[in-house]
Parts: C-alpha cells; structure tokens; sequence
C-alpha cells in the first residue's frame, strides 16, 4: 500500500501522547503539523532521526508548524524515551487499535506489525502537502520537510520572520 | 535526501590542504558524538595518505539536546579559530574525547590549557555573537544538505553513504579518476 501523496486529506485522529493526554490533528488547524511516523521507540536510526528534529524545534516553529512523532509503542514506552533523550515534542502512541492511523496513512507495516519511517507535511487546512517514505533502516533527515515548509509559506505569500 | 552539499566550500571554512585538490571532503561533526570520535583517526589517516591530492573541511553540527557539551565545544573550536588555533582545538577535542566529555565545561578548559591559548582572549572571542551564529549557520547548512547525524561526510559535494571505515576506499578511487 502507497502512502498518502501531496493533494489527499490528512486523515483526522485522537491519540494519547500521555497516558492521560490526548493529542488530535485539528487541535492544529491553522498551523502546518509535520507527521513523522517511526517504527519504534529505542531504535537506533528513530533515535538519531527524532533528535535531529529536536534539536530543529525552534526552525520549525518559525515555520509555524508543529511536529508530532507517531508509533505503535505505549504511551509510557513514550514517556521513558521523552524523558531520556530531552524530546520537547509529542510523541503519539498508535496503540489501540494498533496501528489504525498509520494504516489511514498507508503507512502501516502489516509484516512486522510496525508503522513505516514515513513522513507527513500537512498545512492548516488539513491537506497533505508532501509525503515521503523512507528505506527502514535509513534516517532521511530533515531537508524534505523544510523545503515543503518553505514551498507552503511562499505558496501563501506568507512572511517568515 | 537528495544528499547535495546545500552551501558551497567557501573561504569562510575551516580548510586543511590544497584549494587545488581534485578531492574536497566536507564533515559534517559533533565534537561530542562517540561517532565521531571513532571516524577522527581515519580522517587523520585519509589526510596523511592522501596529502596534496584532498582539501578537507570541517563544519559544526552539534546536536546539542543529545549531547550537552557539544554547542560548547562548538563554540569554543570557533573561539580557537578566531584567535588562529582552530585545528589544534578541533585536534585535541576529538583526541582527548573520553577525557572532556566525562567533566563537561571543565575538561573543555583543559583542552584550551592544552593548546594553549589564553583563556581571557578567548572568553571575549565567545562573546562575539557572530560565533553562536556561526555554528548554527554551519549546522543548518548541514540540515539543508541532509545530514541526518553524525558524522556525515561529503565528497566534492555529495553526500557519502557508507560507513567512515569505507570512506579512505572511496576517497582514494575519486583521486585516482581524478588523475
């Protein structure tokens, strides 16, 4: 199954970021959200691709949009890795039933009961403005996202400070 | 993705050997990362073998919330340069890694004891703002070329996949096409 390409309508969801907070795209209507869906939490190459993205919060922001990382572990798997490794962005837990968001993305990985690395920028209208899926086991960076950021704000005319 | 270096090699680089070279190799490091530290004696290596034939270029990507000291030492490699010293800081900070990591802000202050330099000129040297700048300019550039951790490299401008055990191999077969 083909993942989600730019033009589709960002499936909306609910799912906990905490075991007792939830998080849902249309809390973010009006902002670009990035949806990084990984396989699992602990993996080296989630590692080293989730703290590139921490560290890029503050470009991101002035890009007005909001990074939401998405995997089929617990919330307090979530919570372990957050507090270990100094994440400051949500990390959403497609646990029950399993994996049913990253399924309405086609980014589901059926044989190994995982999401796929794959990667969402969707602007505040609920459009998917570019998708990309990534080799397992590759780390793709984070030049993709920024680019599509930038395409949307000049799209809109939209001054970045 | 598209693993192109995104900002060019200029004069405002920290270069070693010749502008002439047919081979440049752009590294992307975290002075901090354990990788990083384990890839520094195969570039010394690389640069010892390959002498005139390769320029080598060294730009900052810290990632600072995984590795709390690696904006400092960032900095303060920046600091060195502003004062002359930059590949005797950048040397030492990977050659006594084990050592400075494990005391933070006070094994980076033996490292500028070590070199040398004066620590007065240097604090004022990091007060300069353009040297935060600097390391963030260098780190989104790498952002921009695809970096996606450390370290990465770069051969004339294109990112190397393979691992640093690999990259004298490749290196050496761009020298040789390039004769």
């Amino acid at each position: 199954m083909a993942i989600l390409p730019p033009g589709a309508v960002a499936p909306p969801f609910t799912l906990h970021s905490t075991p007792d907070q939830t998080v849902s795209l249309s809390d973010f209507r009006g902002r670009n959200v990035i949806l990084a869906f990984y396989p699992a939490d602990w993996s080296p190459v989630c590692g080293d691709q989730l703290a590139l993205y921490n560290e890029l919060l503050p470009e991101f922001t002035r890009l007005d949009a909001q990074l939401l990382g998405i995997s089929v572990d617990g919330p307090w798997s979530h919570a372990a890795l957050s507090s270990e490794r100094h994440y400051h962005f949500p990390l959403l837990s497609d646990f029950e039933p399993k994996g049913q968001v990253a399924r309405s993305y086609g980014a589901y990985r059926q044989a190994e009961g995982v999401a796929e690395r794959a990667l969402f920028v969707i602007d505040g209208n609920g459009a998917i403005r570019w998708s990309y899926l990534s080799p397992m086991g590759i780390n793709p960076g984070a030049d993709g996202i920024l680019k599509a950021l930038d395409d949307i704000h000049a799209a809109t005319g939209q001054e970045v400070s | 993705m598209s693993g192109a270096l995104a900002v060019p090699v200029s004069d405002a680089d920290h270069a070693k050997g010749s502008v002439d070279a047919p081979v440049t190799l752009v590294e992307y490091g975290d002075y901090q990362c354990p990788a990083c530290g384990m890839a520094y004696p195969f570039v010394q290596e690389i640069l010892q073998r390959s002498g005139e034939q390769l320029r080598f270029v060294f730009r900052n990507f810290p990632l600072s919330q995984a590795h709390p000291y690696a904006s400092m030492a960032a900095q303060v490699a920046e600091g060195a340069a502003s004062l002359g010293r930059f590949w005797e800081m950048h040397d030492w900070l990977y050659e006594n890694q084990d050592h400075w990591t494990q005391r933070g802000a006070e094994g980076i202050a033996d490292g500028v004891q070590a070199v040398g330099l004066d620590p007065m000129q240097l604090q004022e040297a990091l007060e300069d703002n353009h040297i935060a700048e600097r390391v963030r300019h260098d780190f989104m550039g790498g952002v921009r070329s695809g970096v996606n951790g450390t370290p990465s490299f770069y051969l004339n401008g294109q990112l190397y996949a393979g691992g640093f055990d690999t990259l004298g191999q490749a290196l050496g077969q761009m020298i040789a096409q390039a004769r």
